[in-house]
């Protein structure tokens, strides 16, 4: 008996700092938020309880609309990163060995080595009018003046690509890794080509990794406020700036909650639909 | 498939097959031909080759240069699933995210065979190998052996012209082994299909094979039907890797045709037979190989007139391993020691060390070869 409680003791305190770790910084926060999301303003310093803050991300077409962008650029963002990450995946888990191997993994990290607040200067670098590759296009004639690459769509996708693609490259790696060889060549053996292998071998092996890979990239680009501001500029229109907006530049804490809350709730239908239409579980794709 | 002036009856051919790993020649000139409806083995140490060969066979391999043929058509840059053999892996690689029914289906819906044939053919062929109620279970679900009967039905459902095993076996335990090993063979005859099955086993090759060939250094040392491998090797690698030998290190005195009178470094004198058609002269050095269960145990003096080598000795160790027991002998003047496979007649039983016992075995048993220095290490 008391064993059994010196056990539980120890539990206890081993779980503190992750407790408390939960506990002040994700869960008694997110209760203030939501209180506060639900408290409307009536009167200077006077307040009510309702849902009117959400009422008017409804009622308001550019809120929800911009909630609705954040939502497919997310989503495309991700698909472009599993298509590009992918092969580039399978070449560092499956047809390299030891150094080659590490320094290829190692030239993917590297880039988060430094801030991405530094990375993104690097892109405005490169593609803002009087950058790197505009300068370069009317040195070489190839264009009469120069050119804006920078607040485009296209821009804003390949900067959510860039940033999200080592956590695409990491969960995909260790599970190719985990692929035996010859179940692949099984795959060719028994008379499949290329194309019938991928589709029947190696992505069901390696759907744990990609549903994983695919909610951690999601997330981020859902979640990103960096890297759409700096290359999209001021239309942009990416739902985290209109969070900011609301709690910074208006200084109405209480409609920025509700958008948080809003947030929130988004990214977690998504990636639950995400999940049913792929039938992987949580657990396994995290375990 | 007439477009050949080559026997018909050849199913797999290969003609100076060789393959380099940079400078390192895993296989080195190897030619063989094997009848269709045939178990060829390739019985070798690890490290002689046999998987690369194997693997050239299937496609995984290009040759560095030699030629390659099934059923007369050139396999030379064939991929592997343009080839029509099928491959049975050392761990099986059945597909784990499929039941078993999709795995067999697999190859028939790379055929592009009609959905309401697969199932046909896929419950046809459970039914052969005799796990009717296998279909919908995972891969993970079933026991060792019956993996093995369903990666193997997984490849002959496709009805290949040879069907290449690796080690297959080499994952189960003893028991289960033993009984595959007379299954496989079973199998073999039931699909009528040529199997080329590569191994480190003796056993496994000698039981089930119609032709072994013994595979060292990326050359085969021979080829030829179990029995031939046992009762007449040909080079001093086989001796010593097929079956179990005494090997001993001897010098002629004299020669009379094949039968050679030999003398161990200790004084002791005996006869033996040149295994090959080599003349060997007075003070040759050879290696001599006596099996040791070719080798008669008496408790009483042995008949010289029946054997044509007769030894008296006491036994120095019983190592006791039911059928495979075998006795050391020590040789009664002299430290020279013979190893005997002890006869479970249970005359023997109450054997003793230290206890006085007579040998005797035929010249023909001890096959001498030139000396050489080699080892067999599996």
């Amino acid at each position: 008996m008391t064993g059994h409680n010196h056990f539980r003791l120890g539990l206890v305190l081993l779980m503190a700092p992750l407790l408390i770790w939960l506990l002040s910084l994700i869960f008694i926060p997110h209760i203030d938020m939501l209180f506060l999301s639900l408290s409307e303003k009536v009167a200077p310093r006077v307040y009510e309880t309702g849902l009117s803050n959400y009422a008017a991300f409804f009622n308001e077409p550019l809120y929800w609309n911009t909630f609705a962008r954040t939502a497919v650029m997310s989503i495309l963002a991700t698909f472009l990163t599993l298509l590009i990450g992918f092969p580039v995946s399978y070449y560092i888990a499956k047809m390299v060995r030891g150094r080659v191997r590490a320094f290829l993994f190692i030239m993917c990290m590297i880039p988060f080595w430094v801030s991405e607040l530094v990375r993104t200067f690097g892109w405005m670098i490169l593609l803002r009018e009087t950058g790197v590759i505009s300068s370069f296009l009317v040195f070489t004639g190839l264009s009469e003046g120069p050119v804006e690459l920078l607040y485009n769509d296209v821009t804003i996708m390949v900067g959510l690509v860039y940033t999200s693609m080592l956590f695409m490259v990491v969960p995909l790696v260790t599970t190719l890794d985990s692929l035996d060889d010859s179940l692949v060549e099984a795959g060719y053996d028994l008379g499949g080509n290329g194309l019938r292998v991928l589709r029947k071998v190696i992505i069901p092996h390696a759907m744990p990794g990609i549903v994983s890979g695919c909610i951690v990239v999601f997330m981020l680009s859902l979640g990103n406020y960096l890297t759409p501001v700096l290359l999209g500029g001021k239309d942009s229109m990416w739902f985290t700036e209109q969070i900011y907006t609301q709690f910074i530049t208006r200084f109405n804490w209480e409609q920025g909650a509700a958008f948080g809350f809003l947030l929130l709730i988004l990214s977690s239908l998504i990636v639950w639909g995400g999940l049913k239409i792929t039938r992987q579980t949580l657990s396994n794709t995290m375990g | 498939m007439s477009d050949t002036t080559r026997d018909p009856a050849i199913d797999l051919e290969c003609r100076e097959l060789t393959k380099y790993f940079g400078n390192f020649c895993a296989v080195d000139n190897i030619s063989f031909s094997i009848p269709a409806g045939s178990f060829f083995s390739i019985l070798g140490p690890s490290g002689c080759g046999k998987t690369t060969l194997l693997r050239m066979l299937a496609g995984f391999q290009e040759p560095t240069s030699g030629e390659l043929s099934i059923k007369g058509r050139s396999m030379l840059g064939v991929p592997p699933n343009k080839r029509p053999v099928n491959m049975v892996f050392q761990h099986l690689a059945l597909f784990p995210m499929m039941t078993v029914g999709e795995n067999i289906a697999y190859g028939l819906e790379c055929q592009g065979v009609d959905k309401a044939l697969i199932l046909q053919k896929v419950q046809s062929v459970l039914e052969r190998v005799g796990l009717p109620d296998a279909i919908n279970k995972k891969p993970d679900q079933l026991s060792g052996g019956q993996k093995q009967r369903i990666a193997i039905a997984r490849c002959l459902v496709l009805e290949p012209d040879v069907l290449l095993l690796d080690e297959p076996l080499g994952a189960l335990d003893l028991k289960l082994r033993e009984h595959m090993k007379v299954e496989l063979k079973q199998l073999q005859n039931q699909f009528n299909t040529t199997f080329i099955y590569i191994t480190h086993d003796q056993s496994e090759a000698l039981v089930m094979s119609d032709q072994v060939a013994v595979m060292n250094n990326g050359k085969f040392e021979q080829v030829g039907t179990p029995q031939e491998l046992y009762y007449s090797p040909q080079t001093d690698f086989v001796a010593a890797f097929v079956g179990e030998n005494n090997r001993w290190r001897a010098s002629v005195r004299g020669a009379e045709g094949a039968v050679l009178e030999l003398e161990l470094p200790n004084g002791m004198t005996f006869k033996g037979t040149a295994a090959r058609k080599e003349a060997f002269g007075a003070g040759d050095l050879v290696d001599v190989f006596v099996r040791p269960e070719a080798i008669m145990l008496s408790k009483t003096q042995v008949d010289t007139a029946t054997f044509d080598n007769v030894l008296e000795g006491q036994v120095d160790c019983l190592l006791f391993d039911g059928a495979n027991s075998r006795v050391l002998v020590k040789e009664s003047n002299g430290n020279h020691e013979v190893n005997v496979t002890l006869p479970q007649t249970g005359e023997f039983n109450d054997l003793q060390e230290g206890q006085t016992i007579y040998l005797g075995w035929q010249q023909a048993q001890a096959k001498c070869f030139p000396a050489r220095d080699f080892s067999v290490e599996e």
